[in-house]
């Protein structure tokens, strides 16, 4: 018991120092409903989150070196971020998270809906927790909104992050539920487009072997650089479109719903173009 | 509803409790004493009742039994309290059936033929499940999903699908069914044994957000689900919400983390040599979220848990 808390505390300890103070003192400012032993009700915990904000810092800042343009797009209290995914891993999600909390002022959590198949995968399943990440239900995404919080949705799901490489930069198809969401709670979608996590893992999907896991998805990804889960250093792109607000009822026909939603797909495929077009290399 | 006769000026002040010489029985059986209006406790219970107030009346009578019917018989019944369900892990999937869901469906039909006003039923939020899709906080209309993996708590289901049909069926009766989270205390169930063990046994890899109560906050909700006209379906939750590592930290044990494989081998081996209580499907608990909405319970029972986390936590060692 001793030894682990020592250890503990020597990781907070380092973790702290390589942190910069103004913004750990941002950090703890943060409004958060925590009960008396730091939870909140999802299982977010700031002491346990200041170690995933350093490792989000080393990939923001040094790995991918993330230019994030109009981050400041994003209103204050609740908001629906909608982004393409790509990229085999979801290290999207972690420039998107990033963004929110170096670029931002003053920093955000981002609550991203996770694939309810994390929940069985050891560690990630209480770890995702304690950063803040959620189950992705939309009773779950609900009651955040209504607490004033910004929650990452990926419509695409497991088709957009599994894709290969020849289907880069094409969005999938779009879920409806997002939408729902923020006809019901009356929250404002900002369109997100990411440039540059395509090509960090050119993959193909072994289909047949995911299935046999029980996965989403099996991305094979051929000669990676340094471990097979560490994807290719490329230069990330993150655009934040200016807010869209619908209006309408959340329980309208799928092909109501699928219209508005078709509009903010439309937005964020032609975001991805722009961005593509004004990029000049992949890794820099 | 009944068409019969009301016997002439018979005042219905009788409390009927299943289950009373159970630890939260005989918790309920003291608040209500306390509190009494002069009214009358009728506990059923085939067990003994160690340090029974006097003015308590104590029938060792099985549920399913027609003496147990016969207590409705003088019509002065107020209300029934219903938590004498089995759950001993030992006993036959028959055993449990027939004594919990016979016993309460027989329980139910006397309180419709002899008009009780007031039906508590104590269920458990555990009849939702933990499973990796749940949400976080599941609301009352959730399906109950717990038998999905789980065949022996089917009956603890059904139980409260009974209940829930005669709270439809019987508009005359104000029927309040009860699903508390892990209750902890002085209590001999699943949740606080395994918190009692010297060395708890976790999942490697895995530590779920629970939720927990004071028994002595359950017995508060309880006595308020008695107040009138509350009627309906509640979770009832208790001060926050947890990870499982946390409270046994905070309980001072060590934690033996084991690889989920192996741990279900082994527990299987030991169930077959009945050298362990806790079932194998149980695992779940420490393994996936089953959290609750308590909402409802706050707005329409008026329900706040009294008791902080660590006195709910620490409640575990009360003798």
């Amino acid at each position: 018991m001793g030894a682990t808390d020592w250890l503990k505390s020597r990781v907070h300890a380092w973790v702290d120092s390589k942190l910069d103070p103004t913004f750990r003192a941002k950090l703890k400012a943060l409004p958060t409903r925590q009960n008396e032993y730091g939870y909140d009700p999802f299982g977010f915990h700031r002491d346990e989150a200041k170690i995933a904000a350093l490792v989000t810092q080393f990939l923001y800042r040094h790995y991918f070196r993330v230019e994030a343009n109009g981050v400041q797009n994003v209103p204050k209290g609740r908001v629906l971020l909608v982004s393409n995914h790509s990229g085999q891993l979801p290290f999207d999600a972690v420039g998107i998270g990033g963004a929110m909390l170096f670029d931002y002022d003053p920093p955000r959590i981002v609550r991203a809906m996770v694939e309810k198949y994390v929940q069985t995968v050891p560690f990630a399943s209480y770890l995702f927790a304690r950063w803040g990440q959620i189950t992705g239900t939309p009773e779950n995404c609900k009651r955040l909104l209504e607490d004033e919080e910004a929650i990452l949705v990926f419509p695409e799901g497991a088709k957009g992050i599994s894709k290969p490489f020849t289907q880069r930069y094409q969005l999938q198809e779009f879920g409806n539920g997002f939408m729902r969401l923020a006809l019901e709670t009356g929250t404002p979608i900002v369109p997100v487009a990411v440039i540059g996590a395509e090509e960090q893992a050119p993959a193909v999907n072994l289909k047949p072997l995911a299935k046999l896991l029980g996965a989403p998805a099996f991305p094979l990804m051929p000669l990676p650089p340094f471990f097979p889960i560490l994807p290719y250093p490329t230069k990330y792109r993150i655009h934040f479109g200016e807010p869209l607000t619908f209006e309408g009822d959340a329980d309208d026909d799928d092909e109501v719903i699928a219209e508005k939603v078709g509009v903010v797909r439309t937005h964020i495929q032609s975001m991805v173009r722009v961005g593509l077009k004004e990029r000049r290399h992949i890794f820099w | 509803m009944s068409t019969r006769r009301r016997a002439a000026g018979a005042i219905r002040n009788k409390i009927i409790i299943t289950g009373i010489a159970g630890r939260l029985g005989r918790l309920l059986a003291r608040r209500l004493h306390r509190d009494s209006d002069g009214g009358a406790i009728i506990g059923i219970d085939r067990r003994e009742f160690p340090g029974r107030p006097r003015d308590i009346e104590h029938l060792k009578v099985d549920l399913r039994s027609k003496k147990a019917r016969d207590i409705f018989r003088g019509e002065d019944v107020r209300a029934l309290i219903h938590m004498g369900l089995m759950h001993d892990p030992r006993m036959t999937a028959a055993e449990h059936h027939s004594w919990n869901v016979q016993g309460t469906a027989r329980l139910l039909d006397a309180c419709a033929s002899y008009g009780v006003p007031k039906v508590i039923v104590l269920s458990s939020a555990n009849v939702y499940g933990p499973r990796p899709d749940n949400t976080q906080f599941l609301t009352e209309d959730a399906p109950l999903n717990a038998g999905l993996h789980f065949p022996a708590i089917r009956d603890l289901i059904e139980v409260d699908m009974l209940a829930s049909s005669f709270f439809w069926k019987q508009q005359s009766c104000e029927t309040v069914i009860l699903r508390p989270v892990h209750i902890l205390g002085g209590v001999r169930n699943a949740p606080s044994n395994y918190l009692r063990l010297p060395y708890v046994p976790t999942l490697l890899g895995f530590d779920p957000m629970v939720q927990v109560i004071h028994e002595l906050d359950v017995v508060e909700a309880i006595v308020r689900a008695l107040t009138p006209n509350v009627r309906g379906i509640f979770n009832v939750t208790g001060p926050g919400e947890l990870p499982l590592s946390t409270i046994l930290r905070e309980l001072e044990k060590p934690a033996v983390p084991i690889p989920h494989p192996i741990a279900h081998a082994v527990l299987t081996t030991l169930w077959r040599g009945k050298l362990t209580s806790f079932p194998v499907p149980e695992l779940d608990h420490i393994r996936y979220v089953c959290m609750v909405d308590g909402a409802r319970a706050r707005d329409q029972l008026g329900f706040r848990p009294r008791y902080t986390l660590k006195e709910t936590i620490r409640a575990v060692n009360a003798s």
